[in-house]
């Protein structure tokens, strides 16, 4: 596990420790919650502070324990249930599809459901097609659901907080190679508001790059690339990616008249799918043909022979860029040289070099 | 039932044989060319040696994430796992899966699959089908101990009672969900009276005893095609940590004493020793066997390193069946 300071784990694990002091209501649910490694290391601190009657280790039930999460809230607990792997959640849909996204809505809005799934992405190391979904498209799509994907650790605390306070099912989406990086945050207590989808990450004037999680980060490390050569992209942050707010966007597009959507997952159906139907309806001018990066529209391959190209690279976003802006060949491969070269440096299967598997 | 000396020698010759191969991919795992993760059987082998003696390669099996031992003792090829874990098109998912998902028609290892509880209805459904075509089948369902709490567990047993299906599920509890003990997660109750009163008969086995599971399994086979479905529940327990190559006994999850009382029911030493008594175990031979297990995987890692991976081309044709 990364070692550094101030990291999204430990934005993460403040989070938790903060919001539980606030309210004994807030209580912590999941396979491995209590044991050694502790989510990656994010309840630890939490089952320290608050012991076993609020960090509550579970059977491997993720069916029934969506809905005894969701009994739990009507009784004005504010459970977080955490799954190691998004995948797994799949198996407690029903009840977040059928009841919990819908509770307050079908019986005319008397309850409240304030709970919280956090759920991590998978990556690299052979996760394989079972193990490294991205499938927040698919959450998206439903009412009454919210679904938060940070991609900095500061963002991580105040987002989880909000989410843990809302009165609504919050899906946290969190993909764990975002445990390898660190940002400062306060030591203090504070939310983000969940109405507030995007977050202005880098302001440019030649085009906008609009993204989340750790596509984000990917989209700001290209634009720092591409700053060297005069380059300006602004960088936007899909952090809230239900309830939808684009405002940030339609304003920045109206500013850069250019725009490239990173996506986290596969393109077909995807969130960029949604945002473009939301720039078109506005009515919103662009001066190139708006592109969709997203992963191959397939299952993850479990080989890393066979994973190299399957996500979207640094490389892909700034040719991406040289092509919207008519870049000057020698320029642009320049740039992809440049990027080929930091991407060499660590295995395109690692988050970083430090990391040893097995998961 | 009497087990001769050639089949005794054969269930020895089997859990070494998995034992080395596991133990070979720890050691190899290291170097970094095994990029998946890894859930290795090392001291689980007795489970899989004793039911696999009893089946035939038409037989079906499904598991789990932990699937090297059972696709082994299936009588898998050495050289496809091998393959899979260097995900190369040699593997048994021509790498697509990784160590996970073995899969191989040739001894109707019909899948194995990490969500837990996943392959569960899989295998029932398998087994509804052996039903219909009448064919002298089973469908054996390998599972661990924590897939018992998943729904469709019990969604599965149900079906399968009632439809009376030639199902052997097999249980192997090794205590632990990743690094949470069944304590923790049952409480004192018995997987036993779980499935009891699910009407699907129980045997539990004697402790990582091959002969005895073996015995076991035979009355299991002939009780499923006859009767329906039966249930293998094994105490057994595995030695390295859950996922990947190493000895985690440092993070004192599960207590000491408990390790050495499994140590001491090593499944291959207590095997060695029934044969000693019997006269029928030869160190040299044994020695010359358990070598040439390694040379030959030796060899397979050699040869795997060599070979091509699937072409990009033909991954990106594989997302409908054409
Ligand atoms: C539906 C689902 N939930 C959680 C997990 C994470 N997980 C992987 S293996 C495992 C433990 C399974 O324990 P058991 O079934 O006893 O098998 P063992 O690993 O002990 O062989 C868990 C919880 C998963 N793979 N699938
Ligand atoms: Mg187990």
């Amino acid at each position: 596990m990364p070692n550094r300071k101030n990291s999204f784990i430990d934005a993460m694990s403040e989070s938790l420790v903060q919001s539980m002091q606030k309210d004994k209501n807030v209580v912590i649910l999941g396979e491995g919650v209590t044991d050694v490694k502790g989510i990656f290391n994010s309840t630890n601190a939490a089952l320290k502070k608050f012991g076993h009657q609020r960090v509550i280790e579970t059977p491997v039930s993720e069916n029934a324990l969506t809905g005894i999460q969701l009994g739990m809230s009507l009784l004005g607990k504010k459970p977080i249930l955490m799954h190691a792997r998004v995948d797994f959640s799949l198996l407690g849909f029903d009840q977040l599809i059928n009841n919990a996204s819908k509770w307050h809505y079908m019986f005319g809005g008397e309850m409240n459901v304030p709970m919280v799934i956090r759920l991590i992405i998978g990556r690299g190391w052979g996760q394989g097609p079972q193990h490294s979904q991205s499938l927040e498209s698919v959450f998206s799509h439903f009412p009454g659901l919210k679904i938060v994907v940070p991609s900095t650790a500061k963002d991580c605390k105040g987002l989880m907080a909000a989410s843990i306070f809302d009165k609504n099912p919050v899906v946290f989406i969190e993909h764990r190679w975002l445990h390898y990086y660190s940002s400062n945050f306060s030591k203090k207590f504070y939310k983000i508001d969940l109405n507030n989808s995007i977050d202005i990450k880098k302001r440019g004037k030649d085009l906008t790059i609009l993204s989340s999680s750790i596509m984000l980060i990917e989209s700001l490390k290209a634009a720092k690339i591409l700053k060297k050569y005069d380059i300006d992209i602004e960088v936007l942050d899909l952090r809230v990616l239900r309830p939808l707010k684009l405002d940030k966007l339609y304003s920045s597009l109206k500013k850069t008249k250019k725009f490239i959507f990173v996506d986290n997952g596969w393109k077909t159906f995807g969130i960029g799918s949604e945002i473009f139907a939301n720039i078109l309806e506005k009515n919103i001018f662009l001066k190139n043909i708006p592109k969709r990066l997203a992963c191959k529209d397939y299952p993850t391959p479990s080989s890393p022979h066979l994973n190299k190209g399957y996500y979207v690279t640094i490389k892909d976003i700034c040719n991406e860029v040289c092509k919207c802006l008519s870049v000057k060949k020698n320029i642009k491969s320049k740039i992809l040289n440049e990027c080929e070269h930091i991407m060499s440096k660590v295995p395109h299967d690692l988050p970083d070099l430090n990391f040893k598997g097995p998961f | 039932m009497k087990i001769n000396k050639l089949e005794k020698l054969k269930n020895l010759h089997e859990l070494t044989r998995i034992r080395i191969i596991e133990e070979e991919i720890a050691k190899e795992y290291k170097n970094q060319e095994m990029r998946c993760p890894v859930h290795l059987s090392i001291g689980q082998e007795a489970v899989p040696v004793g039911v696999s003696r009893v089946l035939t390669k038409k037989d079906y099996i499904v598991s789990t994430h932990r699937c090297h031992a059972h696709y082994i003792a299936k009588g898998g090829s050495i050289d496809a796992l091998i393959g899979e874990l260097y995900g190369k098109e040699s593997g048994t998912c021509k790498g697509i899966g990784g160590s996970m998902h073995m899969y191989d028609k040739k001894v109707n290892h019909i899948a194995s699959v990490p969500i837990v509880g996943g392959s569960i209805p899989i295998g029932v459904g398998i087994g509804y089908a052996i039903k219909i075509n009448k064919s002298k089948q089973v469908s054996v369902i390998y599972f661990g101990d924590a897939a018992t709490e998943e729904g469709v567990f019990f969604e599965s047993l149900h079906f399968a009672a009632l439809k009376k299906l030639p199902i052997i599920f097999v249980c192997e509890d090794n205590k632990y969900s990743v690094y949470t003990s069944r304590y923790e997660r049952h409480g004192k109750r018995d997987i036993k009276k779980l499935i009891k009163s699910m009407d699907v008969k129980f045997i539990e086995t004697k402790e990582n005893d091959v002969e005895d599971i073996y015995k076991k399994s035979l009355i299991a086979k002939k009780h499923a095609i006859l009767n329906g479905p039966v249930c293998i529940y094994s105490k057994t327990y595995r030695y390295l940590e859950h996922c990947g190559p190493n000895n985690d006994d440092n993070l004192e999850y599960r207590p000491k004493k408990e390790i050495e009382y499994w140590l001491k029911k090593d499944p291959i030493e207590l095997e060695i020793k029934k044969l000693k008594k019997i006269k029928i175990f030869n160190d040299e031979e044994y020695l010359t066997f358990c070598n040439s297990i390694r040379r030959k995987f030796i060899s397979s890692i050699i040869k795997t390193k060599n070979t091509k991976s699937l072409s990009i081309k033909k991954l990106e044709n594989l997302e409908y069946a054409k």
